[in-house]
């Protein structure tokens, strides 16, 4: 177990430890989306709600089914079903209840099954030993982190569709090129708060 | 634990899982997932459908025997399937917003693969529509046009005929097989003419890992069974006497060839159009790439107002090329000069081909709405 507070928790996983720009997981649909600041904020809120309960849940998981019955090494295993049918779930729920919310978020959730942010989360809270209210916040916060990092970058590829960037470096190149700035900018941070 | 029971009890508890899981899933599917009997309403009250709800409306109406044209078979990349919902469509779709245009959306255009029949619905599709049948065939012959193009003729059985203007295109369904999982289908235009009711033909270059045209170049066979559905599509020659400019590359042959066909067969009854001046420029890279040039040969022969005008981007030294060579944008720009406004052209060939053919049209005067075309996703 650990004792580092909730809040020092929520915190670093939102800055100093952004699971995208200090981890580089979930880069394929943070490079995906990331053309429309609208899109890419359904997708944030999306990733967020959906890192949140899949980061509680894993956690009952673990403690209840895989660590009593020895079971840890199967995790990976575990983690991905366990989201594979949540997100299939939410998204039957959301497109019966709300065409609005539907046209929102749910078109982006088949996406987020296969986005290794959120396998990524569940598993540093296994190994890092979370208690439950821990891994609820960092569940939270790192699906808040990185729907920042996807809104930041969505406003920036905005901004540069009406500037001139050198042929080669066009599309990809140039994405891949201020992703990288942001990581070294949120580098920067690491450190500051302790997370295990 | 023994490692025999560590096994068991691993593979038990996966098992578990998974089966508990797949369980709350098929029970959501038949509770949250059941919509129960729909109604659509076409065209106010012209047809009436009651159908199971839940599935895209593409889907739907193509399981009441309403075909709408879909090119790239319901994945919402080419925009083709559009139809007016006037109520139960619920709000767009982001995966809807680049294909229809805010003019449209305030009119209540759809793609109907992206939306779901989740109520009763009142849609408009045009009548012609109706018109659309699934054909099931068997592959006549198949024949090598050049090295990566090969014609494939399908005589009709059940319906034994079809009725399409020339330019149209067709829906060829390819089977589950190596490349691909499921049932997926691709538009290929015919190149045969109309009044050969009883069979259709195409030509098919093939796409490196293309689903359909690997499947049509390794196996489908002389004697195999096809299913097609169509006829689709808005590419077909105008009835009006102005000059006619056709620009084809590769496969992009078919439609052109289908026009051609049937002007040369309706000649006698109708001089009209036969009078009407037609160029046809088809690029190719090599010799190697040009096809059909005999039955060019005898069009030219039969129609006095017909050139067809080949030209080559890259000959080959052995090629020995007597004929237009450079892009054949600039061949197009060489011959038609300033040709005015009183000249319509019908393009077939690759999306880049087709917008630079568009832009070296306009500059040599022929407006926009006097340029025909199919863009397949």
């Amino acid at each position: 177990m650990n004792e580092i507070s909730v809040l020092s928790i929520f915190l670093a996983a939102v800055f100093t430890n952004n699971i995208l720009l200090t981890n580089y997981l979930g880069m394929c649909s943070f490079l995906a989306v990331s053309s429309e600041v609208k899109a890419s904020a359904g997708l944030g809120i999306a990733v967020t709600f959906v890192m949140a309960v899949t980061s509680v849940l894993n956690w009952l998981v673990e403690q209840y089914i895989l660590v009593p019955l020895d079971l840890v090494y199967m995790r990976y295993i575990v983690y991905i079903v366990v989201i594979a049918a949540f997100v299939q779930l939410v998204e039957m729920i959301i497109e019966r209840v709300s065409d609005s919310l539907y046209a929102a978020l749910g078109i982006f959730l088949p996406l987020i099954t296969v986005n290794c942010a959120i396998l990524g989360a569940t598993l540093f809270i296994a190994i890092r030993e979370y208690t439950l209210p821990q891994a609820a916040a960092y569940g939270a916060g790192g699906g808040l982190g990185w729907a920042m990092a996807i809104v930041a970058m969505a406003g920036i590829r905005q901004k540069m569709a009406r500037s001139r960037v050198p042929r080669g470096l066009s599309g990809a190149g140039i994405s891949l090129v201020i992703t990288g700035i942001m990581a070294l900018a949120f580098i920067g941070f690491s450190g500051m708060i302790r997370v295990n | 634990m023994s490692p025999l029971e560590t096994f068991f009890v691993s593979v038990g508890v996966i098992t578990a899982i998974a089966t508990g899981l797949a369980f709350l899933v098929v029970l959501a599917e038949m509770t949250i997932g059941h919509y129960g009997r729909m109604k659509i309403d076409i065209n106010n009250g012209e047809k009436l459908l009651d159908v199971e709800g839940g599935q895209s409306l593409l889907t739907t109406l193509k399981e009441e025997g309403i075909f709408i044209p879909s090119a790239c078979g319901g994945r919402g990349s080419c925009g083709l399937c559009t139809l007016k919902v006037t109520s139960g469509g619920g709000d767009y779709l982001p995966t809807e917003l680049a294909w229809i245009k805010p003019e449209s959306r305030e009119k209540g255009i759809r793609l109907s693969c992206q939306i779901k029949v989740k109520r009763d619905m009142s849609i408009e599709v045009p009548s012609r529509l109706f018109s659309i049948k699934e054909f099931s065939g068997q592959v006549e012959y198949i024949e090598d046009l050049t090295h990566d193009i090969k014609r494939v003729r399908i005589r009709l059985t059940e319906p034994a005929d079809i009725s399409y203007k020339a330019g149209q295109f067709m829906q060829l369904a390819v089977p589950e097989y190596e490349l691909s999982s499921e049932q997926v289908s691709r538009a290929y235009s015919m190149s045969s003419a109309p009044h050969e009711t009883g069979l259709v033909e195409f030509m098919i270059r093939l796409v490196p890992n293309g689903i359909c045209t690997t499947w049509v170049h390794r196996y489908l066979k002389e004697g195999d069974r096809v299913s097609l559905t169509g006829p689709f599509g808005e590419f077909f020659l105008q009835e009006t006497s102005r000059e006619i400019i056709c620009i084809a590359g590769g496969s992009g042959m078919a439609p052109i060839r289908s026009i051609l066909a049937d002007i040369e067969h309706r000649a006698h009854a109708q001089p009209e159009i036969a009078a009407r001046r037609c160029r046809f420029f088809f690029g190719a890279v090599s010799r190697r790439d040009l096809f059909v040039l005999d039955e060019m040969q005898r069009l030219e022969a039969s129609l006095p107002a017909f050139t067809f005008i080949p030209a080559l981007s890259a000959p080959k030294p052995e090629d020995a090329w007597q004929g237009e060579s450079g892009l054949i944008t600039d061949v197009v720009r060489k011959h038609l000069g300033t040709t005015g406004s009183e000249v319509e052209a019908y393009l077939c060939g690759s999306p880049g081909m087709i917008k630079a053919c568009i832009s070296v049209l306009n500059e040599c005067g022929i407006p926009v709405d006097r340029i025909y075309y199919d863009s397949f996703g």
